[in-house]
This record gives structure tokens, sequence and C-alpha cells, in this order.
């Protein structure tokens, strides 16, 4: 067993400097890496790329590194629920590359796999498109979209063990898989570090292959935006 | 004139037995409310999740089971969850039969744009370029008019484009329309609603031909 388990956040987090760029999981705030994040913050590190669907909220989420101005660019496919953003956005004070959704999470996975590039179809004929090579393929057009590059990839699971085996659960699985591997380090924080050998290898989501280093997470506070309910009748 | 619910309750019919489907925000939400309960269908939200349920019973909710609108849901028995790479390859794929998504405008063409207003809004377009790239059978639901009282449905999309040539099927409080050939089809008035004012509020070429029942919803 190769160990890539790391003492707490702030092992997980060296070498981290300003300029770099980030990957981080999480759909809205569902299976975001807080512990790193809160670090980021701690750290203080600017004019970083971040590479995440959305944004957090104002005052969560990657939302806290917008407030700080840590932020030079967000790679995103939705800014939505976040004003601080779309004001940043808005006034020039943001770069912002909006990326359709598909094509965000097939760029983090190309660069897991190899691919320097892919061929879809999202966004073709649209302003995404601009610049951009395209091709006919049976009589359908589609655009050329590089795989991402990036320093470090910011994941969070449920489950993982020192091996850097990881688990996910429900839909905080989201972009986290995709983004292992496909930066130079990975840092994977999880809900429950447990020993080798006690998570069954048929069961597990990402190999530890993928996975530079991983540590236990404290205090999640797994915020939900939308708490949407019915009643009992 | 339908309200959000009757064009919700009108799209329902569309959905058919052995169907996967991906619902938008908004409207198409509501859709799954009004699916007949004697076939099988499984909601598919992009966020990595196939088989979604109802919403959760208060007490119940897990911040880790969300849809894509980041509401708390629950699963129905046989459901599966995914990355969102996975989740796209069922989109792109082609393996989601019905995709039922919200817009801004829809254009004679098919075009459809529903994700910007220049120096004014950016939300962003989520998954929707994706949806409406690969997918055969979209239907639109929205407002046959904005709320300035102006058509949605043009010759031209003014806004920054979703996607091109892809919208087949539109329901909206007024009408249900299909776009061949370059032109709006007037198919179904909603009830109490005339042809005259279908026609007033449609800025691109409606066409009208022989008599047009009125929706059984």
């Amino acid at each position: 067993m190769i160990n890539k388990k790391v003492n707490n956040v702030h092992e997980a987090l060296e070498g981290v400097k300003d300029g770099m760029t980030f990957m981080l999981g999480g759909f809205g705030l569902c299976g975001i890496p807080e512990n790193a994040i809160a670090e980021l913050v701690k750290i203080g590190v600017k004019d970083v790329t971040c590479i995440s669907n959305n944004a957090g909220v104002d005052d969560f989420g990657l939302g806290l590194l917008l407030q700080n101005r840590q932020i030079k660019k967000m790679i995103s496919s939705y800014v939505g629920e976040n004003d601080e953003f779309e004001r940043q956005m808005l006034s020039g004070e943001l770069e912002v590359e909006l990326t359709p959704q598909g094509t965000l999470a097939e760029k983090c996975r190309a660069a897991q796999a190899g691919f320097p590039a892919f061929y879809t179809p999202a966004g073709y004929g649209t302003e995404v498109a601009e610049g951009k090579e395209t091709r006919e393929f049976d009589g359908k057009m589609y655009v050329l979209e590089p795989a991402f590059k990036a320093d470090f990839a910011f994941v969070k699971a449920w489950k993982g063990d020192a091996a850097g085996n990881l688990i996910f659960k429900g839909t905080s699985r989201n972009f986290n898989p995709n983004m292992c591997g496909a930066a130079t380090i990975t840092v994977a924080e999880v809900e429950e570090l447990v020993p080798v050998g006690e998570l069954d290898p048929n069961q597990i989501h990402i190999p530890g292959i993928f996975v530079q280093r991983i540590f236990q997470g404290e205090k999640y506070e797994k915020r939900i935006e939308q708490r949407t309910v019915r009643q009992r009748s | 004139m339908l309200d959000k619910n009757g064009i919700a309750k009108r799209i329902a019919k569309e959905v058919k037995n052995g169907y996967y489907v991906n619902l938008g925000i908004g409207i198409p939400t509501l859709v799954a409310n009004f699916v007949r309960d004697d076939i099988e269908v499984e909601f598919q939200s992009e966020n990595g999740v196939l088989g979604m349920g109802p919403f959760p019973f208060d007490g119940e909710e897990d911040a880790d089971i969300i849809n894509a609108g980041k509401q708390t849901i629950t699963t129905m028995p046989g459901a599966s969850f995914f990355d969102s790479a996975m989740s796209f390859s069922m989109i792109r794929g082609k393996h989601v039969h019905l995709t039922i998504l919200g817009a801004m405008e829809v254009a004679e063409n098919g075009d459809i744009a529903n994700w910007k207003i220049p120096g004014k809004m950016v939300k962003g377009m989520g998954g929707a370029m994706d949806l409406v790239a690969s997918a055969d059978n979209i239907i639109v639901a929205m407002m046959h008019t904005n709320k300035a009282g102006e058509s949605k449905l043009l010759k031209r999309c003014s806004l920054p484009l979703t996607g091109v040539g892809c919208v087949t099927k539109i329901v909206t409080n007024l009408a249900v329309l299909e776009i061949k050939d370059n032109k709006f089809y007037l198919l179904e008035r909603a009830p109490g609603v005339s042809v005259e004012e279908i026609q007033a509020a449609t800025e691109g070429t409606l066409i009208v031909e022989g008599d047009i029942p009125e929706m059984e919803i």
C-alpha cells in the first residue's frame, strides 16, 4: 500500500501558491471540499483560477474566496444564486469563462484520462464556440474543447482510506470523481478516513492511484441551499 | 389560458411509458406531478441521479441528495447515483428520451435562448447547452409572451443562443406548437383561447391548418 495520508488540511495544501489553477468538486454546496476552501481563505492565496461548476453562495463555499477577492478567474457553468459573483462578473472585476456543464465535466475527465481535447455538440453555433475549431461528423457539427490543466484538484468524498481509495455518497459525488487525477496534485478530504482493508474493493468509486493526498475532514456543515419538503398527509 | 401547472399538465401527456426524462428548472419540474401513475418513467437530474422521487418529508431531508435546482429530493426504488461526466454521457449519448426545459426566446428555425441577457443578467447555461445540442426530443415549456407582453416566439432570437435548430415542440399558456421547415405550426389551443389571440402573440411565422382543436388536459 502506498500511503497518501497527511495529518491535516494544512499539510494537504502544502505548495499552494498565488496565481495557480484549482479544480474544486461540488454542485452548488453539495459535495464541496469545505476544509480545503476554509484553508485557502486562511492562507490568503491570491489571483487564482478556480474550475468549479458553481461558486458557492455569498457566505459559504467559493463565495468566501470571492468576498476576499482571491479569485482572478472562474470557470463555471452556472453562477445563479450568488449575488457577489454576478456583481463582480458584470463589473468586470472577475474574469469568467462560462462553460456548458457536460463540457466542464468532460474537460476534467479528459485531463484525468490523458486526452488533450474532444469534440462535443454542446455550444455549437453559440458564443461558447466562438474562435474554436469545429468539425462535422455524420452530418452534425461539433466543437473541439481542450482538456483542463490545473495545479491542484480539491475533492470531497464520503469515505476513504490511506491508499487514497474513495467512495462518494448520493449526489455529492458530482464532479469530484472527474477531478481526481485531473490536476498535478489531487487532494481528497473525507468524512470518514477508515483503516486500509476496510473498504470493499468492489465498491470503490475512485482508486487511490488518482489521489496524491488524503485527510480526515472536520466540522462539515453540509449546508442545504433549497430545503424543499412535503407535508405528511 | 393555462397557468404554470396547466402547461406542466399538458406536457405530462407527452411522457410515454419507458421514457427516461430530464426536467429543467421551473415549469418543467412541475411535470413530474402530473405524469400518469400507470406508466413507468424515470427522471434524470444532471447533477447525478436517475430515478428521482418526490421531495422528502419534513425532517428527512439529506444534504447529499439534491436535484439540479439544488432542492432536497428522495429517490425511487431502482434509482442510481453517478458522476457528472457519466450524467452527460446519458444526455450527449442520447440515452435520455425526452428533455423538457424553459426558454426566454424560441425562433421559428428552432433556435433557443435561455441563459443570458447581455449587461443585465447572467446565470450561466448550466447543462442546457449539452441538453439541447444532443436531445432529439425537446419540449420547451414557457409563457407565450414576456412580462412586457412581447412575443417569445420569434423570427430570430435576439438574445445569445443556447442551441441552434434544436427545438421541435413548444407548450405555452396559449398553445401547443410544432417547429417544421422554419415555421411554427399551431397544433392545439389552450382552453378559451382563440387562434387570433395566438396569432397576435406570435411574432414568428405561424401556420394554421384547418380547425385547431382545444387542448385536452
